[in-house]
This record gives C-alpha cells, sequence and structure tokens, in this order.
C-alpha cells in the first residue's frame, strides 16, 4: 500500500463554472491502476467525479484519458509507475530510472485529465460521438463482398486474417484520436482510428471495393495523405494496433492500386522522400519540396499546372525552412550540389533499400509479439540472426 | 414517446443480434444500451465459440458433451437446437466478416477447449468475442435505418398494459438525465449477468444483474439462479480472466509442489475437464495447503510454443504483463477460481419468450436452460447469437402479429419519483452505496462461491436483506442531471441485492451437488430429488420457489467423469 495523489480536471457542466483541478488522494497497491484510483476516490470521497469505466482489463475501451499528459486507458496504466513518471526529474535521463523529487520535498501528484481532440461533456468524459464514431462512419466500416456467399465459408490466405486481426484488436478507446497531432492540426482528417478501421476491410481478401476504399481514402485531402508520420498514435494505442502503420499499409495499397495523385500531393512526397534518402544518404529539405511537386528533370522541364500552384504556394513553407535553417544553404537548391555520403555510407544505405525490398516485413504483434522480443523471433527464424550476419 | 415494434434492452452479443434479426422481418428496431455497445461486455470473451462443423464431428457430440457438462440439469430440447443451429451461425458470422482463425488450407481453424469430445473452438486470436461483437456493430451501423441506436440510455423498469403484457420500458439518457417511456410491441432484455454481485469477478463493472432484476420485479419467472460459474483461471485480487484457450493450447496446472494435479481429479481430460470440475480441484489443492501462500496455483503456459502463444494467445500475454506483471511465455502465472458467469437467469423458452407475453430474454440474462448447472467454455457466444437470433426473429413476428397498446404514464412517474427520492437523500443519512457494494461482493465470494453449506448460505442472505434495508437511505453525491454515474450505481445496487438474494435462496434449496452448485453438507448429486429446475418468482417477502421438469430427450443422466 502507498499513498498517491490524483491531479484531476474537473468540469461540471451545470455548476456554471469553467473547468478546474481538483487533487485526491488515494491509498492503494502501486501494482494497481490509475482508474482504480479515480474509483477509489469516487467512491471514499466525492460520487460524482465522473469517469466512463467498466471491464478494468483493457478491453472494453471506455477509460481513455491523459495521464501525466500521455493518452492512454486509466485501467492499463498502473499507479505506481504513473507516480514514478510524475516524478522523473527532467535534468535525469528516462532510461537511468531516477525517481526524483520537485524541490520542496513533496512529490508531484498523477495528472489526470480528459481526452485530447474531443469536447470534454463532464470531467473526464467526452464526446466521443462527433470526434470519433462520425469518423468511423465516414470509412464505410462494414465488409462488402460481391455477389452470394459461398456456401462454406470463404476460403483466404491464413496470414491475411492474421494480418487485419490487428487492426481488428482496437478497442475504440480513443487514445490514438486523442494524442493525433494531425487531427489537431486538422480536426476534419479522418484520423487513425478510423484509417486502422479502414485498413481492416482494405485487407482483407473477402472485401469486393478495395480500390474504390483507396480511391475515396487517397483523394480525401483528410485522408490517409493528411497523416505527418508522427508516431503518436502507435505511442499511445494500448493493444499494439499501431494505427500509423495501417495507414502506411493503406498508402502502399494505393500505390500499388495505381493510385499516384492526390490532393495533398502524398504520394509523390512520399516518392520524393524515399528517393532522396536512396540517392543521398540523408534528407535534403530543399530538394524536397521540388521533387515532390517537379519530380526529375522532365518535372522541371515540364512542370504540370498542379506542381506550380503547389511549388508557389510552399514559398512561405521554403522561407520558414531558410530561416530556420532547415534548408542548409541556397547552393543546395540547385539540383545535383547536395553530397553524398562519405566513406561508402551511400552504399550502405542501399544495401538497407535492397534489403527492404527483398524482405519486405509488417509489425504485427499476432506474428511477432512484442518489442524486446528479438530472442523469440529470431529463435523462431523470423529475424535474420545478427550474430551469424556480423559474422 | 419513443415507438418500436421491437426494442431489444442491451448491446451485446445477444442485443446486437436479436436487433439484426428482427430487423430482418422488416419492422421497427431500438436497441438501448447504457453503455456504447461496443463497450459490452461479450468483448471480453476470449476463447471461441463452438461448433460442430467439420467433417467428422456431430451435432450429436456436442449435444452430448454441453448435456454432461450441465450435469444433465440443461433442457436438452434447446440444447439439440443450440447445437444443430450453430455451424450455420459460425458461417454467417464469417460471410458478415468475423476474422476467425483459418488452418492451412485458408478454411476456418479450431482450437480444443473445456469438457468437448472434439476440437470445435473456433476463434479469433484470443478476442473472439471483441472480433464478433465488433462486426455486428458494423451491421448495426450499415443498417441504421432499420435499428435506431439508444447509446448510454439507462434502463429502470419494464412497463406492462392492464392486461400483464411487456408494452414498453422507463429510460433515462444519461447525457442530460431526461427520462422517458419506450413504447415497444416486444420487449428484449439481453442485459447479461450479475457477476458485480461478487467481488472480485472477472465481469465488467457494468454486469450489475439489471435484465434479471427488471424482469423479477415485473413478475417474471427466474431459473436455476443458484448456478453460478466460478472460472478456473483468474487473475489472484483482481480476478481478471485468463482464457481456457491457454488450456486449450496445451497449457498445465501445477501445484506448489510442482505437481500437475488434475491427475487425480480428471485423469482423461486433465485441465480440459468441464469447469466445475477444474475449479473445485483447485480450490481442494489451495485448501489442503498444496497451493501457493497467496491462495494460488499455477498455470504454466511456457509449455505452448511461444510462437503459437504470440498468435493464439496475445490478449493474454498482455494481461500477464500489464495486470500481473509476469511474462507468460516464461513463467508460470498465478491463478485461482473466480466468479464468472450467471448459469441462471430469467426462464425462457426455445424463442426467448419468458412467462410475461412480449417480454423476451437472451444471452446471459435468460435461462433457456443450456448451460444447466455448468456452462462449457465457448458455449456462451453460442448462446447469445443463437438464441438472441431466435428471440429477435420471434419478437419481430409477434410484433406484426398484435396491436399496440400504450403504456402508461404511471410508470414513468413512479420512476422518476423514485430517481428524485435517491437523489435527495441528505450526505451522511446512510452509508455510502459502494460500501454496500463492496460489503455485497465479498459476502458472496465468501459463502457462495465453489464449496457452499448451508450456515454460510444463510449468513450470506441475512447479510443481503440486511443490505437490501441498508440501501433504502444509502446518499448519493452526485445531484446533477448531466451523466449522473453516482444515482445510476445506487439503481444498479438494486438490481445487484435482488440477484443476490435470489441467488441465495436457490443455493439454500438444492440440497445436493450438481454442477456450480456444491454443497459440502450434501456432496452427493440427487437425481431422485433434485433433477429439476428451481424456479423462483417474486412475492410478498422475496423470491417464492416453484419447480419445474428438465426436458430429457435422448441422453438420460449418467455417472459425469473426465
Amino acid at each position: 500500500m502507498a499513498t498517491y495523489t490524483l491531479k484531476v480536471r474537473r468540469y461540471q457542466p451545470e455548476s456554471g463554472e469553467g473547468p478546474y483541478w481538483e487533487e485526491f488522494d488515494v491509498e492503494l497497491d502501486p501494482s494497481l491502476s490509475v482508474l482504480d484510483g479515480l474509483l477509489q476516490a469516487k467512491d471514499r470521497d466525492d460520487g460524482s467525479l465522473s469517469v466512463r469505466c467498466s471491464c478494468r482489463a483493457a478491453i472494453c475501451g471506455s477509460c481513455g484519458m491523459k495521464v501525466n499528459g500521455s493518452s492512454t486507458l486509466a485501467c492499463k496504466t498502473q499507479i505506481g509507475e504513473a507516480h514514478e513518471q510524475a516524478n522523473r526529474r527532467p535534468d535525469v535521463p528516462a532510461e537511468g530510472g531516477q525517481i526524483g523529487h520537485s524541490t520542496s520535498g513533496t512529490s508531484n501528484p498523477i495528472v489526470v485529465e480528459p481526452m485530447g481532440n474531443m469536447p470534454v461533456i463532464k470531467d473526464l468524459i467526452t464526446d466521443m460521438e462527433s470526434t470519433h464514431w462520425e469518423k468511423i462512419r465516414r470509412v464505410t466500416p462494414w465488409l462488402l463482398p460481391h455477389g452470394d456467399p459461398p456456401e462454406r465459408e470463404y476460403v483466404v490466405e491464413p496470414e491475411s486474417m492474421i494480418d487485419i486481426t490487428q487492426s481488428m484488436a482496437c478497442i475504440q478507446c480513443g487514445a490514438c484520436v486523442s494524442s493525433c497531432l494531425s487531427m489537431e492540426a486538422d480536426p476534419e482528417f479522418i484520423g487513425p482510428a478510423a484509417l486502422a478501421k479502414a485498413y481492416r476491410f482494405v485487407g482483407d481478401p473477402r472485401d469486393a471495393e478495395t480500390t474504390e476504399r483507396l480511391h475515396d481514402l487517397a483523394h480525401d485531402p483528410h485522408g490517409i495523405y493528411d497523416c505527418t508520420h508522427c508516431f503518436s498514435c502507435i505511442d499511445a494505442c494500448p493493444k499494439g494496433v499501431a494505427p500509423m502503420d495501417q495507414i502506411m499499409r493503406l498508402r502502399r495499397r494505393a500505390e500499388e492500386n495505381g493510385i499516384d495523385s492526390d490532393p495533398n500531393n502524398g504520394h509523390n512526397h512520399m516518392v520524393a522522400f524515399t528517393k532522396i534518402i536512396e540517392k543521398k544518404g540523408t534528407l535534403d529539405e530543399s530538394l524536397l519540396l521540388q521533387e515532390s511537386y517537379a519530380p526529375g528533370v522532365k518535372g522541371k522541364l515540364k512542370p504540370t499546372k498542379g506542381a506550380i500552384k503547389g511549388l508557389l504556394g510552399s514559398i512561405p513553407t521554403a522561407l520558414r525552412g531558410l530561416k530556420t535553417g532547415k534548408m542548409r544553404s541556397l547552393p543546395k537548391l540547385i539540383p545535383g550540389v547536395h553530397p553524398k555520403l562519405p566513406g561508402g555510407a551511400q552504399d550502405e544505405v542501399k544495401t538497407i533499400y535492397a534489403h527492404a525490398q527483398e524482405h519486405r516485413e509488417e509489425f504485427n504483434l499476432y506474428i511477432k509479439g512484442e518489442d524486446g522480443d528479438e530472442e523469440t523471433a529470431v529463435a523462431e527464424g523470423l529475424e535474420p540472426d545478427p550474430q551469424k550476419e556480423t559474422a | 414517446m419513443p415507438s418500436h415494434d421491437v426494442l431489444v434492452i442491451g448491446a451485446g452479443l445477444a442485443g446486437q443480434r436479436a436487433a439484426l434479426a428482427a430487423a430482418e422481418q422488416g419492422v421497427s428496431v431500438g436497441i438501448v444500451s447504457k453503455v456504447h455497445p461496443v463497450r459490452s461486455h461479450s468483448n471480453a470473451a476470449q476463447g471461441g465459440i463452438n461448433a460442430a462443423l467439420n467433417p467428422g464431428d456431430s451435432w450429436e457430440s456436442h449435444a452430448f458433451d454441453t448435456i454432461k457438462g450441465s450435469d444433465y440439469l440443461g433442457d436438452q430440447d434447446a440444447i439439440e437446437i443450440m447445437c444443430r443451429e450453430a455451424p450455420e451461425e459460425i458461417l454467417h458470422l464469417e460471410h458478415l466478416g468475423v476474422t476467425f482463425h483459418r488452418n492451412e488450407e485458408g478454411r476456418l481453424g479450431t482450437r480444443a477447449f473445456g469438457g468437448a469430445s472434439a476440437a470445435r473452438t473456433y476463434y479469433v486470436a484470443d478476442i473472439t468475442g471483441q472480433a464478433i461483437m465488433h462486426v455486428l456493430y458494423e451491421q448495426l451501423m450499415k443498417h441504421s435505418e432499420q435499428v435506431a441506436r439508444y447509446e448510454e440510455w439507462f434502463c429502470t423498469a419494464l412497463a406492462l398494459d392492464e392486461g400483464g403484457e411487456c408494452c414498453g420500458v422507463v429510460t433515462r439518457n444519461i447525457a442530460d438525465g431526461s427520462m422517458q417511456l419506450f413504447e415497444a410491441k416486444s420487449v428484449i432484455l439481453a442485459c447479461g449477468g450479475n457477476g458485480q454481485v461478487w467481488k472480485p469477478t472477472t465481469n465488467a463493472l457494468i454486469c450489475t444483474g439489471d435484465g434479471i432484476a427488471m424482469a423479477y420485479r415485473a413478475g417474471a419467472k427466474l431459473m436455476d439462479m443458484e448456478m453460478i460459474q466460478y472460472h478456473p483461471t483468474t487473475l489472484a485480487g483482481k480476478g481478471f480472466l485468463i482464457t481456457e484457450g491457454a488450456r486449450g493450447e496445451g497449457a498445465h496446472l501445477l501445484n506448489a509442489k510442482g505437481e500437475r494435479f488434475m491427475e487425480r481429479y480428471a485423469p482423461n481430460k486433465m485441465e480440459l475437464a468441464s469447469r466445475d470440475v477444474v475449479s473445485r480441484a483447485e480450490q481442494t489443492e489451495i485448501n489442503e495447503g498444496r497451493g501457493f501462500p497467496d491462495g494460488t496455483v499455477a498455470l504454466d503456459i511456457t509449455v505452448v510454443p511461444r510462437k503459437r502463444v504470440h498468435e493464439a494467445l496475445r490478449e493474454i500475454v498482455l494481461v500477464g504483463r500489464d495486470f500481473a506483471g509476469v511474462d507468460i511465455t516464461r513463467e508460470p502465472i498465478r491463478i485461482k477460481p473466480g466468479n464468472h458467469y450467471t448459469m441462471g437467469g430469467v426462464k425462457t423458452d426455445v424463442d426467448g419468450r419468458t412467462d410475461i407475453p412480449g417480454l423476451y430474454a437472451a444471452g446471459e440474462t435468460a435461462c433457456v436452460s443450456v448451460h444447466g448447472g455448468n456452462r462449457l467454455g465457448a458455449n456462451s457466444l453460442l448462446d447469445t447469437l443463437i438464441f438472441g437470433r431466435r428471440s429477435g426473429a420471434d419478437a419481430a413476428s409477434r410484433a406484426k402479429r398484435i396491436e399496440r397498446s400504450r403504456p402508461s404514464k404511471a410508470a414513468l412517474e413512479a420512476e422518476q419519483a423514485q430517481l428524485e427520492a435517491i437523489a435527495a437523500r441528505e450526505k451522511g443519512s446512510g452509508r455510502r452505496i459502494s460500501e454496500i457494494k463492496l460489503e455485497l461482493g465479498t459476502t458472496m465470494d465468501k459463502h457462495v462461491a465453489v464449496f457452499r453449506e448451508e450456515a454460510g448460505i444463510q449468513e450470506a442472505l441475512e447479510t443481503v436483506r440486511r443490505l437490501k434495508e441498508e440501501a433504502r437511505s444509502a446518499y448519493v453525491d452526485d445531484k446533477g442531471n448531466v451523466f449522473n454515474q453516482d444515482l445510476l450505481a445506487a439503481i444498479e445496487l438494486g438490481y445487484m441485492l435482488d440477484n443476490a438474494e435470489c441467488t441465495c435462496v436457490a443455493a439454500l434449496e438444492r440440497k445436493e451437488s450438481r454442477g456450480a452448485q456444491y454443497r459440502t453438507d450434501f456432496p452427493e448429486r440427487n437425481d431422485t430429488d433434485w433433477l429439476k429446475h428451481i424456479d423462483l418468482e417474486l412475492g410478498a417477502d422475496g423470491p417464492e420457489i416453484s419447480y419445474s421438469e428438465v426436458t430429457i430427450t435422448q441422453w438420460e443422466p449418467e455417472a459425469r467423469t473426465y
């Protein structure tokens, strides 16, 4: 048993007051959850403290919220760990595992807030209908097979079912939506949860509308190319769904289906990005813009209307880039000036590319297990043995 | 006043399946749930769903396993229907999009499960309930014109007309606290079980026996309420479930001495005997000092190949890691029997009809009975789907047949007055709701669990009756309208206390040991006197007892060994 302080962001809509902070002292075993802590406060101190919850075991997806600023499920966050996290000194590296205390000698409270990117209804309860479920419905979230079903089951590749089981593992808790940086910038972004749901159908061999789905999601300016690849949703997801990975799968499937233009210029940006690194070894921001809109010599000699419009529209971005030093020097705007990596490193990059082409592997928990489980993966031949490779 | 032909209360698997089946008949359907449908507790069903679909397997074999599992208390006509219709239901789900595990040929693959004589459990990793429920919710979204969804609406009472037929439900919109009388020609209760009556339990906080209590209060009969399943593998203290699929994949049970003790209790089926048998074996080991000091035994999953664990027991890897700090692929995990499932419930026929015309029940709320004294693993999902569908279809055909009768406003006004009275209680006027709930849960887990005897059950019953009295003055802190969970907890507590009282009365009445009811004072099964259902009906002083016959078609009761 230990005592913890939960600092909860509260909002009582009928009080006429704005949101406020309230601290609750709770006493429980460190292995119990932040949700257990909240429920103790509710049971003992204040029954009006409102939080959606049901299963307590990270299955129902009710208790999405922010703990110490990170979107997560309260039931899946151990209160002892949350306390340690709240008291990690910023000057001590996290890996050091050292726990510090604030200067006053008292420990910092565990900060609990409602999810982000959603209107708050009461205390930790948010409106998921307008910010989550509406978007889920946007991706036509049901199977669309052609013709009558077979007499028995559809016969499909066993791997395809395991592949989409990762997105079926989504419990619709909203933690990814809460953490999504793209959605913060563009509230109309379809978002990580709904796009992961979309992959569940695109990846399903029984669905007959794959191409239509991909066209729809690529051509929507708030669709698959509205994701900025920031990894927040992967960090937040309590179920290992890795929504961003599903979005990347949708992009690859779109490309395989010949969808190479979109209002966000996302596909061309993706191609330019990978090509630059393949050729130069590092990302050259000054090249990225031009190559995204007007790829190669041909693109520059005969730029399309869209390319000119896109490049003109990007001038403010380019200027900001120059100002902040992201585009390191003006000469680099001239194609070919950016040097390759020294000492044969460029060849190493090419080797990585070749390897990736040959052994494209999707990260899927149902196949590979968790991070840090390389030992298992190696033992089962899923991953090349690093020792053998170096030998 | 919202009005539908068929109104479904509860949106887990039984409720969603019922709503879809009713909608197929072209009637107007409403589905009401106190949580968003995908939060329903069917999510927690991990292991799979049984069906004799493989060539070489037969529905008769599935039926016999179920009957034997039920300790011959299941009604064989109902079990026959469930097992015959199971294969078609699995294929229907597959066609809707459920991502069932495939074998190497790309066809549906199975895993072994407890109490079954063939590997006939179809599954999606260990998220089978979740995967099926999300697919059904996809279908509800697809058919939103036929099925109106009332998400986060709480039901406080059923409304009957002057002729005693069910014609509606009193509800509270949780978002704003407004009360509404919903009108319907048929009402289907699919509210799940009552696991929260016990502490700990594998059940979610929402499993408070709402449907069972509402039906009981309206005058419907309950059946087999003493039959409460303790699942053999739950985490000590927290009560979280470790799927039977783990044992289905080959995991062993070990006592503190490292002995595979099931050898002594079920030499043939070992860890895959029926759940009541395995739970009693574990509890015996623990009681006789061969368990660990924390009152547990060990489940050793390390004998299952790691690749298979990642693929098929993913959720359990996470449960072990996040809730017990154990990597199940590397070390055994400590488990014990824990409250899990309500075999009893609202007495229905094979089309979900209760004693009250117009009122149906399906899933864990109902007692058809296909589970009798003990439910087999992977039969609960099947029960929800088969009898959810049959209830939905029958409720729709009734709605087409009959004239609408209007529920009286008096039902609504009585409920409004009741809620206002609870909210008006002064702080400190009585005990806190949470205190009463805790005392109820620990009392039931102590006396009405794996092993029971008269004095203990009697003590539990007296405690429950005292708590019912105390609940009358229990106060709530929240006086508002928006998401007043405090007030709803008070209503739920009332539901739980009614469930508990019925379970105690029935457990006291059944003076034999059958299935989940093991009486240390009556340790033998007694077919002469007790091969019958115990029915309960609300009387002036609580539950009144009567009996009904067990339907036997072709399987005569015999000794039960595994």
